[in-house]
């Protein structure tokens, strides 16, 4: 690639800094150059961003400065990142280069925080680069100065594409982009992203789509990926536990690791994980090491001093969640370490991509598995990660919510023509698939709430001309919309608020309220009774109450908190880990490169039971204490496996075999009840062909899912997405007495009267893919037709133990709702009676 | 009216009510939320929030029209189970002043029909201080009948003349309960055996938990107990056993 591409000043200020611009910046500037939209895909460290930015400074360059006088050019640069915090962390990286090299370059970033005389000022004297999030995007484009403010917009750069688009906020994205594309033809798109499984997604989702069935693409430079890591696993001396997550018999080893590097980064998949690493490695900490804390729950105040105390350098360990996952750079980390399992191998690259920040230097890190079956995992992360194989998931397909969301603001810009909207959304490759009459009726959910009752004509919010095109009907809806904006929907939280303990026997309320020490799910703290302990910020905490939006705590005395797991393992096992671990299950050839405890355990189970085959099912029954138990293996993930624990329960009740629960994890599922199952299955009564029928996803799942819980939670974010409840702003909470319309009661009566309404079908969709994962569930069945393995046992067996031992830990489903009510009314009774 | 034959199968046997005394009246309490007083063949229902819906809608928040329908199905269903020769509506019937004048005219003449042959009673509420427009009815500010007075918001004070007998809606009491580390959240009565509070009868009206300090006015802490709607019967507990939101 020739360096002439570059200017002379850039060529100096290269030279200045004893660099010289890398082949993939020149490959970019040159792309661009032609007009082509190109996705850069680079390990970390390779000067992404700024590859990014140098075709926007070089075009900026050759503009030059403007005359006094002269009228400004409007935006020449969009740059869009998921955070704010990195939007700004990029602008000031960025002014370094432009503010050096003299650069007639005007750059600002627009946030959520951007104070809104300074956002008024940006859209009457646009920046030439505008640093922003895909909300502000929105924002801009529902304004009716959009067409103006955009019009000689000539790049959009979007940085860590591949997790942008994994969202929501994805779609809203590319709904945006859409827009943008027709407000300033010729526009060009730059995707950052790390390397993912499928990148002709992430290039198609840069470009405009036509009708065609072909998709187009756009270019693409490759980065090949720098030096290979180096991953091991945790070799511990301890005894490997058969179940949980905590990793707490590998705290020595963790400790022993940080002392042995200058900082360490240990990553854990839930909040609850890291309270407890953390809390465990300071009860060790006999050098009080400078080891941190950090993830989302915690105080924003608290968590920025973290972020600065390892950017400078003063720590020597931050245990930490996904929410130190991307993008900031956190200084010269030389050693990841991961615990408990990866979940994905892409996952786990990125994670340790946060290691080593210069690509030519191998990163390391080190795998803990808190179990047995996570060793598995653990292992085939490692293969995976040394054939470079990578487990992204696809596309998503847009939701419709978001695009209700959309239209609203698109009609708050301009007179919105139907089928000109409909062709713009659909040029982008998220909304390829929309059909006509979907989007009518999207339409016509946000003019009128989209009901086969037209009583709310009158109410419109979106109302048709006599010219055929749709406008709001009032201003006001406008800023209803501004309110409204946005993907995120965050579960309730509460504060939680530092208080003196009511169980020293004051007499005195609860005192008035001390420090605060962050935020928690409304949900968790529902669990909760005064006088519960819990791990949170590090220390052990008492509930001692609620106040309003706040729970109050004290410091507990106990070392041993009644930790109920809060947010479990948050993502499930990928597809592609899952099928590797069960490859390696079926080939005991394979074993030698595991440790002998696990190879033990799984000799054990060949002896004693069957091991359970690649593609096949094996289902293990045995009595143990009265009840009789079901075990299978699945490897599907915890969300598939619970739906599906869900629907074998109803059949199995409606076969006879009385079942009385079951629990899930990422690898297994299993049901107890009363009937001997083993009878059951081995005698031919029942098939269980028959109990594990792909018909199982019809009816049955319906009718659960009426009365599901993760339905309402799942519409109630849909409606605040599609505008249809409002937003709850902080500050604005309900009070006690004014009765709010709950989304559950909406969602209760929509499916008794409208089944067939869109925003049911977006709940639907959401939860299939989300939260119930239907599709992984349906390709399970169709596996293992034919191929399913009974074994009567006369005992538990070995692969079992792990599922087993989760019972009591992880929650157990299956009671029905009144059911509960009935024994707790029965329990009093008993009381009254002894 | 065939949308009512459901309920009307439902409610078809005689009706299974749970049988307290409220300041020394016998009353039946209903799992549909309403109440029955048989010496005086009347039906209570409190807080149907008629039209709702369609107040949300005036603002731009298009809940679904179907709210109105819903409750007066429902409403019509425990009638006919009860045949009362009176009907007494504790306050908020209409989520708004103008409610009663948007009534779409199904649904007012289902309403009118609900009417026919029966007393009816409106009292006004914070929602609906209004007499309804084009409905039969007399509305009424509160009313004494005996040793019992129906109004829409209880009168905060504890253990005074006036608040003896009191049946009353306003505060869409709702109760929560725990069991294995699960809980579970549904509208109730709520009595201490000399006043009453009614579940909120409308379709889209939500519950103000009874821990909440609302209900520390006119119930003496922990001085109380609650029966909870249950899918064909109540669930009484005792204040002692309910926990907060």
């Amino acid at each position: 690639m020739d360096a002439a591409l570059l200017p002379n000043r850039f060529q100096s200020w290269f030279a200045s800094r004893g660099w010289s611009p890398r082949v993939h910046q020149l490959q970019l500037i040159d792309q661009l150059a032609q007009g082509h939209s190109t996705l850069l895909i680079a390990p970390t460290g390779a000067g992404k961003t700024l590859a990014g930015f140098l075709p926007s400074l070089v075009e900026l360059e050759a503009r030059g400065k403007r005359k006094p006088g002269q009228a400004g050019n409007g935006i020449h640069t969009l740059y869009i990142s998921p955070l704010k915090a990195l939007a700004v962390d990029i602008a000031r990286n960025l002014e370094a280069p432009v503010s050096e090299m003299g650069l007639p370059v005007r750059l600002e970033t627009r946030t959520g925080d951007t104070p809104s005389h300074k956002r008024q000022r940006q859209k009457l004297n646009p920046p030439d680069i505008l640093l922003t999030t895909p909300e502000q995007i929105a924002l801009l484009l529902s304004d009716p100065a959009s067409a103006k403010l955009f019009a000689s917009l000539k790049t959009v750069i979007l940085d860590e594409l591949h997790a942008m688009v994994t969202s929501k906020r994805g779609d809203l994205l590319a709904l945006g982009l859409a827009r943008l594309r027709r407000l300033s033809p010729g526009l060009r798109t730059v995707g950052l992203s790390a390397t993912v499984a499928a990148p002709d997604d992430l290039r198609a989702y840069l470009v405009e789509q036509s009708e065609t069935e072909t998709r187009s693409l756009s270019h693409l430079v490759e980065v090949s990926g720098g030096a290979q890591p180096d991953i091991s696993i945790l070799n511990s001396e301890e005894r490997l536990p058969w179940s949980g997550h905590s990793s707490r018999y590998a705290i020595g080893d963790m400790y022993r690791l940080i002392k042995e590097h200058n900082v360490s980064l240990l990553f854990v998949n839930t909040r609850s994980q890291a309270e407890m690493v953390f809390q465990e490695l300071w009860r060790i900490n006999d050098e009080t090491l400078p080891i941190a804390l950090h993830h989302g729950s915690l105080d924003v105040g608290q968590r920025r001093k973290v972020e600065a105390a390892m950017a400078s350098g003063a720590l020597r360990a931050v245990v930490a969640t996904s929410s130190l996952d991307m993008g900031i750079d956190w200084g010269d980390i030389d050693l990841v370490i991961n615990i408990g399992a990866p979940k994905g191998a892409s996952r786990l690259a990125q994670r340790i991509g946060r290691a080593n920040h210069r690509m030519d230097e191998p990163s390391k890190a080190i795998l803990v598995p808190a179990n047995r079956f996570e060793v598995l995992e653990c292992q085939a992360a490692l293969a995976a990660s040394k054939r470079g194989e990578q487990d992204t998931p696809p596309l998503r397909k847009g939701a419709l919510d978001v695009l209700a969301q959309h239209i609203l603001g698109l009609a708050c810009s301009d007179p919105l023509d139907a089928v000109v909207t409909f062709e713009e959304i659909t040029s982008s490759e998220t909304y390829r698939h929309l059909d006509w009459e979907t989007f009518e009726k999207v339409l016509d959910f946000v003019a009128t709430g989209g009901y086969a009752l037209k009583t709310y004509e009158q109410y419109a919010k979106l109302r048709k001309g006599k010219d055929g095109l749709w406008r709001i009907a009032h201003p006001k809806i406008a800023q209803q919309y501004r309110l409204n904006v946005g993907t995120i929907v965050e579960a309730p939280m509460l504060k939680v608020r530092l208080v003196r303990s009511k169980a020293d026997g004051r007499r005195t309320p609860v005192g008035r309220g001390g420090r605060l020490l962050g935020e928690i799910e409304e949900y968790f703290i529902e669990q909760m009774s005064q006088g519960d302990t819990f791990l949170f910020g590090g220390e052990v905490l008492r509930f001692e109450g609620m106040r309003e939006s706040e729970a109050y705590v004290s410091r507990a005395k106990t070392d041993n908190p009644m930790i109920p797991s809060y947010m479990g393992g948050k993502f499930p096992l990928s597809t592609y880990l899952a099928e590797s671990v069960r490859t390696m299950l079926a080939t005991p050839s394979s074993w030698p490169a595991l440790p002998d405890q696990v190879r033990d355990w799984l000799e054990i189970q060949r002896d004693k039971s069957v091991l359970p085959e690649k593609n096949g099912l094996l289902v293990e029954t045995f009595p143990r204490a009265n009840k009789h138990y079901m075990v299978c293996y699945p490897f599907e993930g915890r969300l598939a496996h619970q739906t599906l624990g869900m629907l074998l329960t109803k059949r199995l009740e409606r076969l006879g075999a009385r079942p009385m629960g079951f629990v899930a994890n990422d690898y297994a599922l299993s049901v107890w009840g009363l009937g001997d199952l083993s009878l059951l299955f081995s005698s031919g009564r029942i098939s269980l062909d028959q109990v594990f029928e792909e018909d199982i996803l019809g009816d049955d799942l319906d009718a659960w899912l009426a009365e599901s819980s993760l339905m309402k939670r799942t519409f109630r974010n849909c409606a605040v997405i599609a505008g249809l409840i409002e937003r709850r702003h902080p500050g604005q909470e309900k009070t006690g007495r004014q009765v709010t319309v709950s989304s559950d009661l909406i969602y209760d009566v929509l499916r008794a009267h409208e089944p067939d309404h869109i925003l049911l079908k977006a709940t639907w969709n959401d939860a299939a893919e989300g939260l119930l994962d239907i599709s992984r569930l349906g390709e399970l069945l169709a596996r293992i037709r034919g191929r399913i393995t009974h074994t009567a046992l006369p005992h538990v067996s070995p692969l079992a133990v792990p599922i087993l031992l989760e019972i009591g830990k992880e929650p157990v489903y299956g009671e029905a709702m009144d059911m509960l009510l009935e024994e707790a009314a029965e329990e009093l009774v008993l009381e009254a009676m002894e | 009216m065939t949308a009512l034959t459901s309920h009307l199968r439902k409610y078809s046997a005689a009706p299974v009510c749970h049988d307290i005394q409220v300041n020394g009246q016998l009353v039946g309490l209903h799992d549909s939320g309403v109440l029955w007083w048989p010496d005086e063949s009347t039906l209570i229902v409190a807080d149907l929030h008629l039209e709702k819906g369609s107040s949300f809608a005036r603002r731009g928040i298009m809940l679904p029209p179907y709210d109105t329908g819903a409750t007066l199905e429902k409403l019509a269903g425990v009638m006919d189970a009860f045949d009362p020769a009176r009907v007494i509506c504790l306050g908020d019937s209409f989520h708004d002043a103008d409610g009663s004048d948007r009534l779409p005219a199904p649904y007012r003449a289902m309403l009118t029909t609900l009417q026919l042959g029966r007393e009816w009673i409106w009292v006004t509420g914070n929602h609906d201080p209004v007499a309804p427009v084009r409905l039969c009815g007399e509305t009424v500010d509160e009313t004494k009948i005996g040793p019992l007075t129906f109004r829409h918001e209880p009168i905060e004070k504890i253990g005074s003349e006036e608040t003896a007998g009191e049946v009353c809606g306003h505060l869409h009491p709702a109760a929560r309960v725990r069991r294995f580390g699960r809980s579970i959240r549904r509208s109730c009565f709520i009595t201490d055996g000399t006043r009453l509070v009614l579940p909120a009868f409308g379709a889209l009206t939500g519950g103000l938990n009874v821990t909440h300090s609302a209900y520390s006015m006119i119930f003496r802490r922990r001085q109380f107990s609650v029966f909870m709607l249950g899918n064909d019967r109540l669930f009484p507990f005792t204040a002692s056993r309910l926990v907060g939101d």
